[in-house]
């Protein structure tokens, strides 16, 4: 009798309308605190310790010290950033443009390049970036290389140089995610109210002048979303590296890059507090230039209205 | 409406040459972004040697082609072993792909109606929370992630794999946003006729969430489908790995497997092609969900 009363009272607190909701984000709270809250804590701790088999040793600022003047690093930082820069402007101007260009009326069969603009996506890394491996082929029967013979020029080892490295890397990367971000931009696109661009055209504006005043300013929000993810994106690349020169390393460290120096000390060297160090920076490079993108975009602003 | 306003004004001549440009661009664009994938289907028809040889260019000599890697894959001519193997990686693949959306789909399904159809204090806070997971990149959490696994003795597991990324933040924020806009008084209505919280749920509101799971669905296949770094790290032993993982393995320098190699990657396309062109109009609507508000 007691228990079937403890029982009731127990269903009558799970089902109640108060109770719900929380059994409900339950899960989330469970995954954010396993799988975030612990991970995020431990990767601070391990970044001011030495891990050694028989145990972790405190060593302060050392691994923080020991990257700054670390060669390799700043290589990886560089390659980084510069990479995550050019996708910046290859990967959001064109791809507007080709989504106003599509949205305009003016091209037929439109879904059709669009489906064909998205299937790289669709196509795991290990094949696109082996692909794109064997097309920049430093033989002269590669693609790239008789592309170059039919201009004339001898062949080159495109991999294992500037800048055509770094073309290559930019190459599947445009590849794999111009389809992407016009999607991006095509959704925000067919948000924008048609009265619009009729009101806009009793005006008198010329195309040019609805472009610049009316759909760039409509789709701002798409545009920094799109720009927060290729910044995060960017910054956080490594598979297409990994991919394109099979494997972790590059001649001269061409293609390492921050995420890329993480697994090398982390994975493969097993130095977890060196690589904790490493990914540590990578997040707050990631952190300061995407507010820096956010303020300067004024999307804070807009929330506080 | 509004654009066809201006056409008039440009006048027809001059419309259809523009018309005739523009899709003639997107023409030699996809032609281009084709190009790669083309160049690779042309060349599983000849030996996978001769390509780590010369390198992928377009060889259209119809003459020197054969199907034997397709045969060869799937099991003829010798080939039972590497087709046995390929196989496997092919099943493993599904498997880890239906488990991870069918569990990521019912549970972020859960914690977004929660979080859209309730009022209560920590509401805001938690999505909050949701939001702030997105801002760091997974790659950073990778390896304390590695070793939570390891010592969670799920290393080598598929648990291991699917775990830490089933609350995918992605995944409840597009059920929420598409939640919100679903009327709350069947709610109220399911109340009355006497149903708990939990077969209002899923009875009631998980039928008419159906699109949003689609979408969802799709979306988280392809991803798992695709998804290398973070299985590569948790799966050891050979008999669990997936495609990616597998087809990667194939790489080596010294590997001799390159007609499976190659005939398999164009194969291992091919279902998420399928479905791609199937279901375009829901992993569209899943994926620019959050381009549009912001």
């Amino acid at each position: 009798m007691e228990k079937n009363k403890q029982g009731n009272a127990f269903a009558k607190f799970i089902y109640s309308q108060k109770t719900a909701p929380y059994v409900f984000v339950l899960p989330f709270i469970l995954s954010f605190c396993i799988f975030w809250v612990y991970p995020m804590i431990s990767t601070i701790t391990m970044s001011f310790q030495d891990i050694k088999p028989g145990g972790a040793e405190w060593v302060g600022f050392n691994n923080y010290a020991k990257l700054a003047k670390d060669a390799v690093f700043h290589q990886a930082v560089f390659n980084s950033i510069m990479y995550m820069l050019l996708t910046l402007v290859l990967l959001l101007p064109f791809p507007m443009l080709w989504a106003v260009l599509i949205d305009s009326n003016l091209v037929k069969a439109k879904g059709v390049w669009k489906a064909v603009l998205y299937v790289p996506a669709l196509t795991s890394v290990v094949i696109s970036g082996t692909l794109f491996r064997l097309m920049f082929s430093e033989y002269k029967t590669g693609f790239m290389n008789q592309v170059l013979d039919f201009f004339g020029h001898p062949a080159i080892k495109w991999l294992k140089m500037y800048p055509s490295a770094y073309f290559a890397l930019l190459l599947l990367c445009c590849w794999r995610w111009t389809g992407v971000n016009m999607l991006y931009f095509l959704s925000g696109l067919k948000g924008i109210d048609a009265a619009l661009y009729e009101s806009a055209d009793i005006d008198g504006a010329t195309s040019w002048q609805k472009f610049c005043y009316v759909t760039i300013p409509l789709l701002k929000p798409t545009i920094i979303y799109v720009l927060t993810i290729s910044i995060y994106a960017g910054l956080a690349m490594f598979l297409e590296s990994f991919m394109l020169w099979a494997g972790n390393s590059s001649p001269n460290n061409i293609g390492l890059t921050i995420v890329g120096y993480l697994y090398k000390r982390g994975i493969e060297k097993n130095q977890m507090g060196y690589a904790s160090a490493v990914g540590l920076v990578l997040l707050v490079v990631a952190l300061i230039i995407n507010m820096a993108q956010l303020v300067a975009t004024g999307t804070f602003k807009k929330e506080e209205r | 409406m509004a654009k066809n306003n201006e056409s008039k004004k440009i006048g027809g001549a001059k419309r259809s040459i523009l018309s005739v440009l523009a899709t003639a661009f997107f023409v030699i664009l996809s032609a281009l972004i084709a190009f790669p994938l083309f160049a690779g289907l042309l060349a599983s028809f000849r030996p996978g040697r001769e390509l780590i040889r010369k390198g992928l260019s377009i060889d259209l000599d119809f003459s020197t082609m054969t199907f034997d890697n397709y045969i060869y894959l799937f099991g003829g001519k010798g080939g039972q072993e590497d087709s046995a193997k390929y196989f496997m990686w092919f099943r493993n693949s599904l498997f880890l792909t239906f488990i991870t959306v069918a569990g990521t789909l019912l549970i972020c399904y859960f914690i977004a109606y929660g979080l859209s159809m309730y009022d209560f204090r920590f509401k805001n806070f938690l999505f909050f929370l949701v939001i702030a997971t997105m801002m760091v990149p997974f790659e950073i959490l990778m390896l304390p992630l590695y070793q939570e696994i390891i010592s969670f003795k799920l290393i080598d597991s598929t648990w291991g794999v699917i775990l830490p990324g089933l609350c995918a933040a992605g995944t409840i924020f597009f059920f929420r946003q598409y939640m919100l806009g679903l009327p709350k008084e069947l709610l109220d209505a399911g109340r009355i006729d006497g149903a708990n919280e939990y077969r209002i749920c899923v009875q009631i509101m998980m039928p008419i969430t159906k699109p949003a799971f689609a979408s969802m669905a799709i979306l988280s296949a392809m991803g798992s489908w695709n998804n290398l770094l973070w299985p590569m790290l948790v799966y050891r032993s050979a008999a669990k790995f997936t495609l990616p993982i597998g087809l990667n393995t194939l790489l080596t320098p010294y590997g001799n497997n390159y007609d499976v190699l190659i005939a398999g990657s164009m194969f291992s396309i091919l279902p998420v092609l399928i479905v791609f062109l199937v279901f375009q109009k829901y992993l569209i609507d899943g994926m620019t969900a959050g381009a549009v508000k912001g």
